[in-house]
């Protein structure tokens, strides 16, 4: 069977060691969490996780009846192959000489990221988009020498139908 | 409303949820608890270790049927539990543990005898909850209680910090749990069934396959209607025994690796398993690429994660196993036109030949042998003793030897195999069900893992029976030795060994020996009709072996033979 990425919106309650139950229930029987973001939502006894996992059918199988099993889990979406709207949030510091500072304010310019703050020789550029678009301004900056990097990994929502 | 304190509140908690019996150990930081408990008419067993207040209560709790309660200190109190809550995890045991902590203030500073117990047993409770604050206190015992006991049970751990049991709050009874995350599937789906009485009307060769999930939702009822009516034979797995009655003519005895032959070889050969309240593991199933290769397998429990994780099935149904057997049995009863007897003759007669020419079998010779003592022990306490074992050759011999027609009677720790559960889960058992014959069946090393709790049966006069196989040997360990390993015994022999007759002496019980297979029925009635506790000591075959055996990793179908 092959492996697969799955981007999984998870509703838990909003209390102490809930975080700790899922990221040991993931350590604990071997499956991979690739990138996790957790936050309140509307309702503050509400939180979301956001997680990115590795497996096959099977695993992945196991992976959302096992988060399913958890007490304070209250619901497990897979929006993998879903209509979604995904997004990822990542800083970057560069290093930005006075010869390459105009480069790469077009570089950033083109993917509508923000230079949110600047020093002698360098920039912190916040750019948000999906993952490719990440990976894709990552690939174009690399050559001037990134510095630090922040990334939130991913969030998610499924797209409601529009017409109704 | 009057303001009761934590310690109160957790008495009256217990008396709504119908505890009469408590097992534990105290310590500093729950003393407050003990003061408050010596004001009640609940009944406390002191054990002498707090790994044996989680086994009696495990075993309480198998006995009985209800949840089990125990209740330690804080620090190396509550880290003793850690095995006893893993075993009754691994099982599906309802138990409540109780584990004080130090004050809320002082949590996180290293203070004495502090431990983050809810951290340690996250991955070995159903639940856990650490109680910061009094006013949630009753919240929490009412949520615990019916998370263990309910959907596919488990160990529930309530941490209880000192301040929380001495501040007071104003105390009410909760009202019902509602827990918007927590809802198990007791109901299954009609149509799903549909197509199992279908599959049911279709095969040739079909097995009924049952766990400890038949015996957790007292389905054992509903599972001999639906075997007998449709007249199709029923394997199980250790934690299955008594769920189907071991002397029905239906019953293939136990499958996986020291499973009777043809109840493997059935499993190999059906076209079709129902699979009832189990979850295939490792030790039934021997190679899962070989595994019931021709059947269509149908998987009934109510843990969806049970389903599909080490076999791919067929048709699976989630739900309470009871109410499941319950309307499986209604859809059948309504198209009632076949004749299952005449439809399952040939399967029926092909099974009962390889019981017939394979059966269970020993070679008695002028040494005791381990098999003889369980199978004497059968006669004498006519099959209605409640058996709990330690783990390891006196658990298969006993789960093969004794032969169990109710739920309830077979006590052992299947999932972990825990050495040194059966005593305590004996002490439990006995504490719950006081009017039955309860007996340990152990070896001499088992048994050793938690002696200390003859103690505990002698001061509250629970007058179980330890039954020593008395080998000189950690006799599966060496068997794998002397089977995989050239007979190379490697840390398996005691060269010392205490004398159990002696030692139980020393605890103020009784102690007998029998070293000859003519004495071992005079010593099993001397033992059974005494009115205290007893150790019988067997000296037993040293090198004797469990038979059939599937060598771990092989297909089931594949078994060393006597």
């Amino acid at each position: 069977m092959t492996e697969k990425k799955h981007l999984l919106s998870i509703l838990v309650e909003n209390e102490p060691g809930v975080l700790s139950r899922i990221a040991g229930l993931f350590s604990g029987r071997g499956y991979n969490i690739e990138s996790l973001c957790v936050a309140e939502t509307a309702d503050p006894l509400v939180s979301r996780i956001t997680m990115v996992t590795i497996g096959d059918s099977f695993i992945l199988e196991q992976i959302k009846k096992q988060l399913n099993k958890l007490i304070n889990v209250i619901k497990v979406s897979d929006l993998t192959g879903l209509d979604y709207v995904g997004r990822e949030l990542v800083l970057i510091k560069i290093n930005a000489k006075t010869e390459n500072r105009a480069e790469i304010l077009r570089v950033i310019d083109i993917f509508r990221g923000q230079v949110v703050d600047v020093g002698q020789d360098h920039y912190t550029i916040s750019i948000t988009g999906d993952t490719e678009k990440i990976s894709a301004i990552l690939n174009l900056l690399k050559p001037f020498g990134i510095r630090e990097l922040a990334r939130t990994g991913s969030i998610a929502l499924f797209r409601e139908n529009k017409s109704k | 409303m009057n303001k009761l304190t934590g310690a109160q509140i957790l008495m009256q908690m217990l008396k709504e949820e119908g505890v009469d019996t408590i097992f534990g150990y105290p310590g500093g930081v729950v003393l407050d608890i003990y003061d408050e408990l010596a004001r009640t008419d609940l009944r406390h067993i002191l054990v002498r270790h707090e790994q044996g207040a989680v086994h009696a209560a495990d075993g309480y709790a198998r006995a009985t049927g209800k949840v089990g309660v125990c209740l330690v200190t804080s620090g190396p109190g509550a880290t003793n539990t850690v095995t006893g809550i893993a075993t009754a995890y691994m099982d599906s045991i309802p138990i409540i543990v109780f584990t004080g902590q130090v004050p809320t203030k002082l949590i996180g500073n290293d203070a004495f005898q502090e431990v983050d117990i809810v951290g340690i047993t996250r991955p070995c409770t159903k639940h856990n909850y650490l109680v910061k604050d009094v006013k949630n206190l009753a919240k929490t015992i009412k949520e615990a209680f019916h998370i263990a006991r309910s959907g596919r049970p488990g160990p529930v751990l309530i941490d209880l910090p000192k301040d929380v049991s001495i501040s007071k709050t104003n105390f009410k009874v909760p009202d019902d749990v509602e827990l918007r995350s927590y809802n198990p599937t007791y109901v299954p789906n009609k149509k799903q069934l549909e197509k199992v009485v279908a599959l049911i009307k279709k095969a040739k060769k079909p097995v009924i396959f049952t766990g400890g999930g038949v015996i957790l939702s007292k389905a054992h009822k509903e599972l001999a209607e639906l075997a007998k009516k449709t007249r199709i034979p029923v394997t199980g797995t250790l934690m299955g025994l008594g769920g189907f009655p071991g002397t029905d003519p239906l019953w293939l005895g136990m499958l996986g690796m020291h499973g009777t032959y043809r109840a493997n070889m059935s499993v190999s050969e059906c076209d079709l398993m129902l699979a009832v309240g189990v979850r295939f593991d490792d030790r039934v199933t021997g190679k899962t690429d070989e595994f019931a290769t021709d059947a269509k397998i149908v998987q009934i429990d109510i843990d969806p994660t049970s389903i599909q994780k080490n076999i791919q099935v067929a048709i699976p149904v989630v739900g309470d196993c009871k109410i499941t057997l319950e309307m499986l049995n209604q859809l059948i009863n309504k198209e009632n036109t076949d004749d299952y007897e005449q439809k399952h003759k040939k399967w029926l007669d092909k099974i009962k030949n390889w019981k017939h020419t394979t059966p269970l079998a020993y070679n008695q010779k002028n040494v005791i042998k381990p098999q003889y003592v369980i199978e004497k022990l059968y006669e004498l306490s006519k099959g209605e003793a409640i058996i709990t074992t330690e783990v390891g050759q006196n658990q298969m011999w006993a789960s093969q030897y004794y032969h169990f027609n109710q739920p309830g009677r077979f006590i052992s720790s299947g999932g972990l195999g825990t050495m040194g559960f059966g005593l305590p889960a004996a002490v439990g058992a006995q504490a719950g069900m006081p009017d039955k014959l309860v007996v340990d069946i152990a070896g001499d090393g088992s048994i050793q893992m938690n002696i200390q709790e003859m103690a505990t049966a002698v001061q509250y006069n629970l007058p179980v029976k330890i039954i020593i196989l008395n080998n000189g040997f950690l006799g599966m360990v060496r068997q794998w030795q002397e089977l995989f390993y050239d007979r190379c015994y490697s840390s398996t022999k005691f060269v010392h060994t205490p004398d159990f007759v002696k030692l139980a002496e020393a605890y103020g019980a009784v102690g007998l020996r029998a070293t000859k297979p003519k004495e071992v029925e005079s010593v099993l009635k001397k033992g059974i009709s005494s009115p205290g506790p007893v150790i019988m000591d067997f000296v037993v075959e040293p090198e004797e072996c469990v038979y059939p055996m599937v060598p771990a990793g092989a297909p089931i179908s594949k078994m060393l033979l006597v």
